[in-house]
C-alpha cells in the first residue's frame, strides 16, 4: 500500500447544460440554475418526452466546422472538455509514453449511427460516410483525446452505462497507481438527445414526463419525482502523481484516494431495493482509500430523480454511513444538470473536487416536499459551506446492468 | 454532356473546401490530395462520393487509387463525362 503513488487532480474541463466550461458550470450550479429546457425539434411532437438538458454552448461556437464534421457529438464534447482540462493543468510537458487517456461514454456515437442509417435508407450504401465507424465507436471520444495529446501509455474506455464516467476515473487512478502512467486525462461524455434513445428510455418509464414544467422535472428526493431528465455533455479531468505535480509546481485541486466497485447481480435495469451492492461499494472505497467515515463531509449522489432509484440509494447510503450520516452533506446535482449518462460520473467528480477545493457543497433544487423515506442530509436550495481542515468527499455512480462505483476524494493541503 | 476542365476543377475546389477546410486557392491541378490538401484516405472517399453526385459520373474504386493529384481526378471526370 505504502508504495502506491499518491494521485492528485490538477486540471478540470467540462461542457454541460449549465455552461460551456467549468467556471460557468460551477457558478450556475451554486446559483441553483436548471439546465433543462423544452426541445424545439419537430420530432418532439410525437414524443412522450419533449424536453432535455442540452449543452449550454453548442460545439459549433468553439470548434472549427471541418473538425466537427469528422467527430460524433460525443467526441466533440470530449475534445472540448479535454482541451480545457489540459490547459487548466498547465499543459504538462510529459513523455508521451507516460501519458494515458481514459474517457468513457455510456452509449457511444448513437446519433452518428442513427443519422447514417437514415442516409443508408434514403441514398444507399455508397453515400454512408467513411467516418461513420470512427464516429460511432464508443471508444471514439477517448481515441480522439488520445490522438490530440499523442498519449501512448494506453487509451481506454470502460462502458458501464451511467457509471461509465466514474469507472473511467477510477481506472485512470489505477493506471497511475500501478505505474503504467504518470499523467492520465480522464472523464466521460454523452450525446444521446435524439428521438430513439428518448423513446427507449421513455418506454422503460425511466424518464420524467413533466412536459409543462421542464425545469422542475429533475427533482431527486422530492415526493413527486417521476423519472430522470436526459442531459448531454461531459467532463474531463487531469490526474497525475503527486510527485509529478509538485515537481512542475502544478495547481492541485484535490487528491483522489480510492474507489470501490461492485455489481448487484439483481436486475438489468432496476436497482436492488436493499442497496447492498452500493453499501459494499462504499465500504470497499473507504478501505481502498484508508479514509475513516468520520472524515467524510460531502457526497455527490447518483440521485437521478427516479422513484425507485433515489430511495434505494438513500437507504444504501444510510446503511453504509451509519451514525456518521449526520455530518455528510449530500448534493443531488442532477436536479440542475439532468442526467448525462456516461458523462454523469465525470461532471459529478468535478463538482466533488470543486466542493472540496472551495469548501462548498452545491445545492439540490426542486425539492418541494422531501420524500419522508429519505434519511440522508440533503443540501437543499442553497449551497452549504464545508468545514475547514482535511475533509473527504464521495461520488457514487450506478449504471443499468447493476454497476456500482464509488470514488473518494480528499482535500489537498500543501 | 462533356464537362470542361475548368468546370470540374471549380467543382472539386468546392468539395475539397467542404471536406478538408482548405483555402480554395490552394486547390490546383498539380496538388496532391494527401500531401498538400489534408485529404486522408477516409476523406478521399467523401471527395469521390461528392464528385460522383456533383458531376453525375461513376468513379470506380480502382480509379480512385490512381488519383494522387487534383489533376488526376479532374482529368478522369472530364473524360468520364464524354
Amino acid at each position: 500500500m505504502s508504495s502506491r503513488p499518491r494521485v492528485v487532480v490538477t486540471g478540470l474541463g467540462a461542457t454541460t447544460p449549465l455552461g460551456g466550461d467549468v467556471p460557468s458550470t460551477w457558478a450556475a450550479l451554486l446559483a441553483g440554475k436548471s439546465g433543462v429546457r423544452t426541445l424545439d425539434e419537430p420530432w418532439t411532437e410525437a414524443s412522450t418526452v419533449k424536453f432535455a438538458a442540452r449543452v449550454a454552448v453548442e460545439p459549433s461556437e468553439v470548434m472549427e466546422r471541418v473538425e466537427m464534421r469528422r467527430l460524433d457529438r460525443s467526441e466533440q464534447f470530449a475534445l472540448i472538455a479535454a482541451r480545457e482540462a489540459w490547459k487548466d493543468a498547465g499543459s504538462p510537458e510529459i513523455q508521451k509514453e507516460r501519458l494515458g487517456v481514459v474517457v468513457a461514454s455510456g452509449i457511444g456515437g448513437v446519433i452518428t449511427m442513427l443519422d447514417q442509417y437514415d442516409i443508408l435508407r434514403e441514398k444507399g450504401p455508397r453515400s454512408v460516410s467513411p467516418h461513420t465507424v470512427p464516429m460511432l465507436m464508443p471508444n471514439g471520444p477517448a481515441a480522439n483525446v488520445g490522438l490530440e495529446l499523442q498519449a501512448k501509455a494506453g487509451v481506454h474506455t470502460p462502458v458501464s452505462a451511467c457509471a461509465s464516467g466514474a469507472e473511467a476515473i477510477g481506472y485512470a487512478m489505477e493506471m497511475i497507481r500501478t505505474g503504467r502512467a504518470d499523467v492520465v486525462v480522464t472523464g466521460g461524455v454523452e450525446a444521446a438527445i435524439h428521438p430513439l434513445p428518448i423513446a427507449g428510455f421513455a418506454s422503460m418509464k425511466a424518464l420524467s414526463t413533466r412536459n409543462d414544467a421542464p425545469e422542475k422535472a429533475s427533482r431527486p428526493y422530492d415526493l413527486d419525482r417521476d423519472g430522470f431528465v436526459l442531459g448531454e455533455g461531459g467532463g474531463v479531468i487531469v490526474l497525475e502523481t503527486l510527485e509529478n505535480a509538485l515537481k512542475r509546481g502544478a495547481k492541485i485541486y484535490a487528491e483522489i484516494v480510492g474507489q470501490g466497485l461492485t455489481s448487484d447481480g439483481y436486475h438489468i435495469a432496476a436497482p436492488d431495493p436493499d442497496g447492498a451492492g452500493v453499501s459494499r461499494a462504499v465500504k470497499f472505497a473507504l478501505e481502498d482509500s484508508g479514509v475513516k467515515l468520520s472524515e467524510v463531509v460531502h457526497l455527490n449522489a447518483h440521485a437521478t430523480s427516479t422513484p425507485a432509484g433515489d430511495i434505494a440509494e438513500a437507504n444504501a447510503l444510510a446503511a453504509a454511513l451509519g451514525a456518521d450520516i449526520d455530518h455528510v452533506a449530500v448534493s443531488a446535482t442532477k436536479s440542475m444538470t439532468g442526467h448525462l449518462l456516461g458523462g454523469a460520473g465525470a461532471i459529478e467528480t468535478i463538482f466533488c473536487v470543486l466542493a472540496l477545493h472551495h469548501r462548498m457543497a452545491p445545492p439540490t433544487i426542486n425539492i418541494d416536499n422531501l420524500d419522508p423515506q429519505v434519511k440522508i442530509d440533503v443540501v437543499r436550495d442553497k449551497p452549504r459551506p464545508l468545514p475547514a481542515g482535511p475533509i473527504v468527499a464521495l461520488n457514487d455512480s450506478f449504471g443499468f446492468g447493476g454497476h456500482n462505483v464509488v470514488l473518494v476524494f480528499r482535500s489537498y493541503e500543501a | 454532356m462533356a464537362l470542361t476542365q475548368e468546370a470540374v476543377l471549380a467543382g472539386i475546389k468546392e468539395i475539397v473546401v467542404e471536406v478538408a477546410g482548405i483555402d480554395a486557392s490552394k486547390v490546383e491541378m498539380s496538388k496532391s490530395f494527401s500531401d498538400d490538401l489534408e485529404v486522408d484516405s477516409l476523406s478521399m472517399v467523401e471527395v469521390v462520393v461528392a464528385a460522383e453526385e456533383k458531376f453525375n459520373v461513376k468513379i470506380p474504386d480502382e480509379e480512385v487509387t490512381k488519383m494522387a493529384t487534383v489533376g488526376d481526378a479532374v482529368n478522369f471526370i472530364v473524360s468520364a463525362s464524354k
